[in-house]
């Protein structure tokens, strides 16, 4: 069991109010994503359900029983941390070990779980190493392995793939993905790559400066964006916001156009313009356009290749079923 | 210094300092050497001018047969382990403290520190004066103010005196240490340990007891060098009465007391060869956490 409601949950440092009332339902065995911009209090959030800092105001409750001044080793809960917080002088199995031990759980159970968390990990060639002699994606996974033997309620990740390169990163993402169809445990990631946001979240969170912005799955988030910071931040490359009088068109302050939703052409189109800086990515190419009113550079992603270089002129058409609208506040005109 | 080249220009480049200190070490060392096989009492007439007679290991023998031979090492291993003990543990105790936060930490901090400056002898005669007198000490008059006899400190608790005044003043410096040792762990690492059900004892006996090893291991060593030679403290407390004659004051004692230069040296061999046991039985013992 794993369910986590924040009720009218606030913190403030000081003066300053890091998270105004917040309300959140964390269903059992779902894997939610908080995404946002730097400094937008994600992990601040994610310590408030740890119990390492405490809450200002409202209700944090686990299961249905209040867990708001419960101290972070009562809520049951796993956290992984940015930078692994491996304890240096132990070895990866004493590391692992170290949650049961203060557990009391005796030696031949603390051994199986081991066993079984390093066959999961791949660390078993590695158990009598410590932290400082591991690569960095060993480590994340015995930080991982340190969280599952416990068999907590949930598991609370905080930026655990930031300090991995590209590669290492996309596989980590996987296996992260797999443990949790595995376990069925909830999982509560923090991250601001919202490509890793897309790519495991059954359900994401989008913070604004403490304020969630809006909830859903991947895709609804994807297709109808509650407000315009949403709309940018989800979708990679960004969304292409129009004003002025193109906007006014469609009776809206802005609307925005996703750069996969709109034709490029070399003959005849809706707007026209110079090709700037052209990405070539093999399998997309992305084209900055310059000279379309009321949005420079306008972002398009063509599929494949195009034979477009810096200065060509381009004609351009959106996909008007894939338009999005904004009104002067920057919520979306359903 | 990995390559070739870097690792000569080192070489070169620390030769001055390691001649300077191989100067500054062999000349004592071969000078303590010679006298200590010579016969050199400057009041019965011997000069280095008039030559000195060799003795062979006479001195060397009258020394460790003197009576006061072993009590004198005994008291100084007493002294040495006594203010390490202390200092380690109230040091760590200090540090753990100063770490919290809390209001006029600066100011504190200074404070702690303050011991350090004060000159050995000074402090001593400090502690003799003010604290100790079992007439006009402030102890003294707090045993009296609680209807108890005054405790003659520096005479029925010589050795425990001398201990408290010595550990007095290398207590700020073993806080110091481990207060930046301290400050340099991971807070992460405490969370993580805290989620993972560690209880604040289990907390310091799991991970920061482990993170201070090293900084523990240079307190311990670093301060044995200087604790096997104290000598201010004693000459202006008990002026090595009341068995508080270390090895160092033994010393001190036949050169100077009984002006038997050849009786001293062989005396500061023996020191030499202490110290070095001393010091390789530390590195057996806590030596490893240099490591890594
Ligand atoms: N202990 C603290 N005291 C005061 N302000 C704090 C404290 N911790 C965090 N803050 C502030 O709270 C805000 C949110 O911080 P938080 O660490 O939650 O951001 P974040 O979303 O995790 O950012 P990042 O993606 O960079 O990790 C920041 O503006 C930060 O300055
Ligand atoms: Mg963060």
């Amino acid at each position: 069991m794993g369910r986590i409601q924040l009720k009218q949950v606030k913190k403030s440092f000081g003066d300053v109010t890091v998270i105004p009332p917040l309300d959140l339902e964390i269903e059992d065995g779902e894997f939610v994503v908080f995404v946002g911009p730097s400094g937008c209090g994600k992990s601040t959030l994610l310590r408030l359900i740890a119990g390492l800092e405490d809450t200002t105001g409202g209700v944090i409750e686990i299961d249905g029983k209040d867990a708001t001044s419960l101290p972070p080793a009562k809520r049951r809960l796993a956290m992984v941390f940015q930078s692994y917080a491996l304890y240096p002088h132990m070895t990866v199995r004493k590391n692992i070990a170290f949650p049961m031990r203060m557990a009391g759980l005796d030696k031949a159970e603390q051994d199986k779980r081991i066993a079984a968390a390093a066959k999961a990990l791949n660390l078993t060639d590695y158990l009598d190493r410590r932290p400082g002699q591991l690569s960095g994606g060993q480590r994340q996974r015995v930080a991982i392995g340190r969280a599952i033997v416990r068999e907590p309620a949930a598991f609370l990740f905080d930026e655990p793939l930031s300090n991995l390169d590209a590669a290492l990163r996309v596989g980590m993402r996987m296996e992260i993905s797999e443990l949790h169809k595995k376990l069925a445990t909830t999982m509560v990631y923090v991250t601001h790559d919202q490509v890793e946001a897309m790519t495991m979240a059954d359900k994401i969170v989008v913070l604004h400066a403490g304020v969630i912005e809006q909830v859903g799955s991947p895709l609804e988030l994807y297709r109808a964006p509650r407000n315009k910071f949403v709309a940018g931040f989800i979708g990679s490359p960004k969304m292409n916001f129009i004003e002025g009088k193109e906007a006014a068109a469609h009776d809206a302050h802005t609307i925005g156009i996703r750069p996969e939703h709109i034709d490029v052409s070399t003959t005849e189109g809706h707007w026209h313009g110079t090709v700037g800086v052209a990405e070539h990515l093999g399998s997309d190419t992305f084209i900055h356009v310059h000279g379309v009113p009321g949005c420079s550079p306008m972002t398009v992603r063509v599929g494949g290749e195009i034979p477009v270089r810096h200065g060509d002129k381009v004609f351009l058409t959106p996909n008007l079923d894939h338009l999005h609208r904004f009104d002067a506040k920057g919520l979306r005109i359903a | 210094m990995a390559t070739q080249h870097s690792r000569s220009a080192a070489r070169l480049m620390m030769a001055p300092a390691v001649i300077l200190l191989l100067g500054w070490m062999l000349v004592p060392l071969t000078m303590t050497l010679f006298f200590s096989f010579k016969k050199y009492l400057p009041m019965r007439g011997d000069s280095l001018e008039n030559g000195l007679e060799w003795v062979g290991f006479e001195n060397y023998v009258r020394f460790i047969g003197s009576s006061s031979f072993w009590p004198s090492v005994q008291a100084t291993l007493v002294i040495v382990g006594g203010v390490l003990a202390i200092t380690v543990i109230l040091g760590i105790f200090l540090a753990i403290l100063l770490d919290q936060p809390f209001w006029g930490q600066g100011v504190v901090r200074i404070l702690v520190i303050a011991p350090f400056f004060v000159m050995p002898t000074v402090s001593a005669l400090v502690w003799k004066n003010m604290f100790m007198d079992p007439v006009n000490g402030i102890l003294a008059h707090l045993w009296r103010f609680f209807g108890a006899e005054p405790v003659s400190w520096l005479s029925d608790a010589s050795l425990q005196s001398i201990i408290m005044i010595v550990s007095w003043q290398w207590l700020p410096f073993a806080t110091l240490i481990l207060l930046t040792a301290i400050q340099s762990l991971d807070s992460e690492q405490l969370e993580a340990a805290e989620m993972d059900g560690a209880p604040v004892v289990q907390r310091f006996f799991y991970i920061v007891l482990p993170h201070l090893g090293r900084a523990i291991t240079i307190v311990i060593l670093i301060q044995t060098i200087f604790l096997l030679s104290i000598f201010a403290e004693i000459f202006v407390t008990t002026g090595g009465a009341f068995g508080t004659r270390t090895l160092t004051y033994l010393i001190f004692q036949r050169v100077i007391d009984s002006q038997n230069i050849g009786l001293g040296s062989a005396g500061g061999v023996y020191a030499i060869i202490l110290a070095n046991i001393v010091a390789a039985f530390l590195m057996r013992i806590v030596g490893k956490n240099l490591d890594a």
